[in-house]
């Protein structure tokens, strides 16, 4: 499998460590138990496109975005996470 | 001297005749000649017994000429280099060549379990599922041995592989599997359009079959075609053909696999070269062109040494100009096989008879019959005459009835021909039936590939050669390339009439596959058990589940499958297809990642200097760390751990602690980036101090600790344990880039680029004076407990100094750059010799760590949270952070948890080790009563005895308590008391002093 990495450009699956879903959302501080407890066990088991969270650590550092398709592997997306990159340095 | 080669025709062939070469099997000599392979050589020399059968032990001989040869598997080699189940037919024959055959005993000719034929009924299809059935004991005392006694294929060396193998990467435009008529014209026409081109074929000559069928291409011999084409092939700089390379696996993105048998041809690697290369190819596209294999038809006694695919049959006499008989028959359903007549015509052999399954020959091969003077018979092969010595009669059923009988030492089959849709299908592509050649096609491919030729079912050289070469422009085309491929190679096409036979009714074994022994009354009796639907056929029979992967049996099975089960072909489908293609070696797949170099090795600033003193060292992850530093006279390693913490503790010592992650943490919320990672607040650290933090993961249990400092207000430098150093980068850029991209706060991963010491005892200061510029202020009040600062040292150098203290002495940590660790480690040596400094291992770091009840790796086990490791009031109330709402979960704060506390044998004198479990005095140890586990031991020399720490439920409560040690383990029983876990020092004076 090969991930095109905004930073980077094409590398190969060795480069990143997968993380999993990227839907959840970490609730905000005050948050129940059981909306945290969904935030951390929850996940849904998609045949199809979903989006997970790579981590470019062969490479860039960036925590990338990837949209793949769990049937055939193939990845129409890859976005950089909000925070990814250096855009603040200089700010 | 080697024997003659009786079997080789005095001219033809693609052999050096000038080239002999001496070779052994099973002991015996012969010779062979330069470009044979073992399976031509053994022809060459009369050899048709080769091995015996998986189950049966029956005898076997070569039944094809490539990588789908089932039966004559043998070991390659002796010794250490010995390689079982090495194909005859692709071994290469080199001088000095030794192989063996396999699964016989005492001898390949005279097998003693070729009595398993007698006892047939119980190896049959399911048996072992059937076997499991029987009491268990019976099973693992008697049927299992015997089995594995008696069913097996070659043995391994059983010792390590002394030849290295590689790993590489390559990138091409268009990859082309197979370099037949339809691989080179793809080649021709993705190259000539400036496309970078990889052509991979696994025998050792390029060309597939036309080296053995010939033809004519452009109005030319293929003889004449093929050196023009590969010539113009090898002067395009972008294009490679690579030879004993086999295409075996398709992936993701593509990304395919390739074996290359880089020195497998010679008796071993030469220096410094490798046996085989492991390619990961990343190509644009793919053109498969990986031909067809010829199938057999099933029929008893179609086994026998002699009977042989018909395709094999001529490959043998055309290219190695050997004799697999001298006098033959063909037994075909089509017009192809009808081609091994005409070459073996040619070559001057006695045909025997044809037997042709159709209902019509054609004009030409019945005045090529009158002309041969042999009989045409239409019907099948209902059986083989014959034994370990080859064929010698065949019964043939002739259509309408009759029966009758030629004989002949040996049996040309062809069944047909099925393309080889492996690759095509590793996507869980399904292939799709074509009737007119009565075999599974692709259907469709992964992204980016394409099959042609016979690969695709389109078996006539002329469509070869053109299915290829539009296939090739077009890859090159789609991946920009728009040079001009020219025309295109020009061939006839031969014709194909084909009437489907799979099996023909008779008396005796019929073999499906060859090398798993599956008959074809062993799908029949799986039909019968209710085991219909493909996948369990393939697993109640193990119908090719050998080495083979049942290339040459799958489709036969399925028809016969098919036909008992009353079903279409189609309709019954056919199984998975998964790589690898063929089989590849585990060391190349290892590649140099073996033994020393099986990982990268970090070494610590102090390394060389810890060589020189001789230092032990021990793997933490990747790094090699000084254990301990033995001096003469020391008779264990207790005996130099115990001095180097009495040194410490009574002087001065240090230890290189660079080994522990480090992290720059920047940026104006640098604080508050940190109050949201720790369950602790570092936003409100003053600058030049430092504080323990602690991480928990966000399901509450605890990840990480380790030593914060805040150099500058907007400046941190984190320290993670030696383990995590990269997870919690990892885990901190999760933090920043995806929870929190609000902050701003960078990153900045410094663990290279600093060496850090830690100095510790009552003599700390007395070394460091010595060390550091004398105008920086060391005192208790210019460097109080848990100061952190940037020093100047003598001589000018910056480096960073942390009061923090692990041992629970008075202590320093010093950080210099990497560069200057070696530097500062032998000044430490010559500055701290007059107060007897000791250099300490990880050992005495251990000791020191619980005799002052601090936690580490065995208590950050992944289970603990941090009110069970003694932390818990570190748990701001104040602020969210990562963990914080899971840690509050009911399980999490249950009363009853194991929680750190700390131990001591009841009996002084008595050794503690790790693992043992806890269990209330009185009671018999279960797992109804186990109260938790002990996690850490150490000799202390400070208590003189063992001590430890251990996760007991209530452990805090029951501080006094007599409790049981069971340690079923290492069979140890004896009382312990819970006790404070601080051991050393509890009030802390020491380290503050
Ligand atoms: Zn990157």
């Amino acid at each position: 499998m090969r991930i095109v990495c905004p930073f980077c450009g094409e590398r190969e699956l060795g480069e990143f460590t997968y993380l999993g879903d990227a839907k959840p959302v970490r609730p905000e501080a005050g948050a129940s138990e059981d909306e945290v407890f969904d935030y951390v066990y929850l996940r849904d088991n998609v045949a199809g496109e979903t989006n997970e969270y790579w981590y470019h650590g062969g490479g860039c550092r960036a925590w990338l975005k990837v949209t793949r398709n769990t049937l055939t592997h193939e990845i129409s997306s890859v976005e950089p996470a909000a925070g990814a990159g250096a855009a603040k340095v200089g700010a | 001297m080697a024997g003659a080669q009786t079997h080789r025709l005095g001219n033809g062939g693609l052999i050096d005749r000038s080239a002999p070469l001496n070779f052994r099997f099973d002991g015996k000599a012969f010779s062979g000649l330069q470009g044979d392979t073992l399976a031509s050589a053994l022809i060459a020399n009369g050899v048709k017994l080769v091995g015996r059968s998986f189950k049966y032990h029956r005898p076997r001989g070569i039944l094809t000429s490539g990588s789908e040869e089932p039966n004559a598997l043998v070991e390659l080699r002796t010794g250490a280099r010995r390689e079982p189940n090495t194909k005859a037919t692709t071994a290469e024959l080199y001088e000095g060549l030794e192989a063996a055959s396999q699964n016989r005993w005492p001898s390949l000719r005279h097998d003693v379990m070729s009595v398993n034929q007698l006892f047939a009924p119980i190896f049959v299809a399911g048996f072992y599922y059937k076997t499991f059935m029987w009491p268990a004991k019976f099973w693992e005392a008697i049927y299992e041995p015997a089995i594995r006694r008696a069913a097996g294929l070659g043995r391994a060396a059983g010792v390590a592989d002394p030849d290295h193998y590689d790993k590489a990467w390559a990138h091409c435009d268009v990859l082309i599997a197979g370099s037949g008529p339809a691989g080179l014209a793809a080649a021709l026409a993705a190259g000539r359009s400036g496309a970078r081109v990889i052509l991979c074929e696994e025998d050792f000559v390029p060309s597939g079959r036309l080296l053995s069928d010939g033809g004519t291409i452009d109005g030319v011999p293929a003889a004449e075609w093929l050196p023009r084409t590969l010539a113009e092939l090898a002067a395009m700089p972008d294009v490679r053909i690579m030879t004993r390379t086999t295409l075996f696996g398709v992936y993701d993105g593509g990304t395919y696999g390739a074996i290359e048998r880089v020195n497998d041809h010679l008796p071993s690697p030469p220096e410094h070269q490798v046996r085989q290369r492991l390619w990961r190819i990343v190509a644009k596209r793919c053109v498969v062109a990986a031909g067809a294999i010829e199938r057999p038809i099933v029929f008893a006694g179609n086994d026998t040494p002699g009977v042989m695919m018909a395709s094999a049959m001529r490959t043998y006499v055309a290219r190695y100009a050997a004799t697999p008989a001298k006098r033959l028959a063909l037994f075909t359903n089509n017009e192809d096989g009808w081609r091994t007549v005409e070459t073996a015509l040619g070559a001057g052999l006695q045909i025997a008879a044809v037997i042709d399954a159709r209902a019509d020959v054609s004009p030409a091969h019945r005045s090529l019959a009158s002309k041969g003077g042999f009989p045409v018979l239409h019907g099948a092969v209902s059986g083989v005459d014959g034994g370990k010595d080859g064929v010698r009669k065949i019964a043939v059923s002739l259509t309408g009835g009759a029966r009758a009988e030629v004989e002949a030492d040996g049996l040309a089959v062809s069944g047909g021909w099925n393309p080889a849709v492996g690759l095509t299908s590793f996507h869980r592509g399904r292939p799709k039936w074509r009737d007119d050649i009565a075999a599974f096609v692709p259907d469709g491919a992964p992204p980016g590939m394409v099959a042609a030729g016979a690969a695709n079912g389109d078996f006539g050289l002329g469509a070869c050669l053109s299915q290829g070469f539009a296939a090739g422009a077009a890859a090159a085309r789609d991946a920009g390339h728009n040079g001009t491929p020219g025309a295109a190679p020009v061939a006839d096409d031969e014709a194909f009439s084909l009437t489907p036979l799979w099996h023909v009714a008779g008396k005796g074994k019929a073999f499906v596959d060859y090398q798993h022994d599956v008959t074809a009354s062993d799908i029949e009796l799986a039909q019968r058990e209710g085991f219909e639907s493909v996948e369990h056929l393939k697993r109640y029979t193990t119908l090719g589940m050998a080495t083979d992967q049942g290339k040459t049996s799958n489709v036969a099975g399925l028809a016969i499958m098919a036909a008992v089960s009353g079903r279409s072909i189609p309709e019954t489908g056919t199984t998975i297809y998964r790589p690898p293609y063929v089989p590849v070696a585990i060391g190349a797949f290892a590649g140099h990642h073996r033994d020393e170099t099986f990982h990268a090795t970090r070494l610590t600033p102090s390394h060389h200097w810890a060589v020189e003193q001789g230092a032990i060292f021990v793997d933490t992850g990747l790094w090699k760390r000084a254990q301990w530093y033995p001096r003469a006279g020391e008779k264990d390693w207790l005996e130099s751990v115990t001095r180097e913490v009495k040194a410490v503790r009574g002087g001065v010592g240090f230890c290189d602690v660079s080994t522990l992650g480090k992290i720059d943490v920047h940026g104006p919320d640098a604080g508050a980036f940190l109050d949201r990672v720790y369950i602790n607040t570092f936003s409100n650290l003053a600058v030049g101090k430092a504080r323990y933090g602690l991480m928990l993961r966000e399901d509450g249990i605890v990840y990480d600790d380790g030593t914060t400092a805040r150099l500058a207000e907007d400046h941190y430098f984190l320290t993670t344990t030696t383990a995590k150093a990269g997870l919690v980068m990892q885990h901190l850029e999760f933090c920043r880039q995806v929870l929190f991209p609000e902050l701003d706060v960078q990153l900045t991963s410094v663990s290279d680029q600093w060496a850090q010491f830690s100095i510790a005892g009552p003599k700390t200061r007395d070394l460091l004076k010595e060390i550091v510029d004398p105008a920086e202020d060391l005192s208790n009040e210019g460097f109080p407990f848990m100061g952190a600062r940037e020093v100047t040292l003598r001589g000018g150098l910056k480096a960073r100094l942390f009061r923090i203290s692990f041992s629970g002495e008075m202590a320093f940590e010093i950080s210099v750059p990497a560069r200057y660790g070696d530097a500062l480690v032998r000044n430490l040596m010559l500055a701290g010799a007059p107060f007897g400094v000791t250099p300490y291992g990880t050992e005495a770091l251990g000791v020191m760590r619980v005799e002052k009840g601090h936690i580490a790796g065995p208590e950050l086990s992944g289970t603990t949270t941090a009110a069970d490791l003694g932390l818990g009031k570190m748990m701001s109330t104040k602020k969210d952070y990562i963990g914080r709402v899971m840690a509050g979960r009911e399980a999490l704060i249950a009363p009853d948890r194991q929680v750190v506390v700390g131990i001591k044998p009841a009996d002084k004198a008595r050794r503690l080790r790790s693992g043992a479990h806890i269990i209330p005095k009185g009671q018999t140890p279960g797992p109804g009563n186990d109260q938790g586990y002990v996690t850490s031991v150490c000799f202390s020399p400070t208590s003189d005895r063992w001590i430890g720490l251990a996760l007991v439920e209530r452990g805090r409560e029951r501080i006094g308590e007599i409790v049981h040690a069971h340690d079923p383990l290492r069979g140890e029983d004896y009382d312990v008391e819970l006790c404070n876990p601080v051991f050393y020092d509890p009030d802390g004076g020491r380290q503050r002093g």
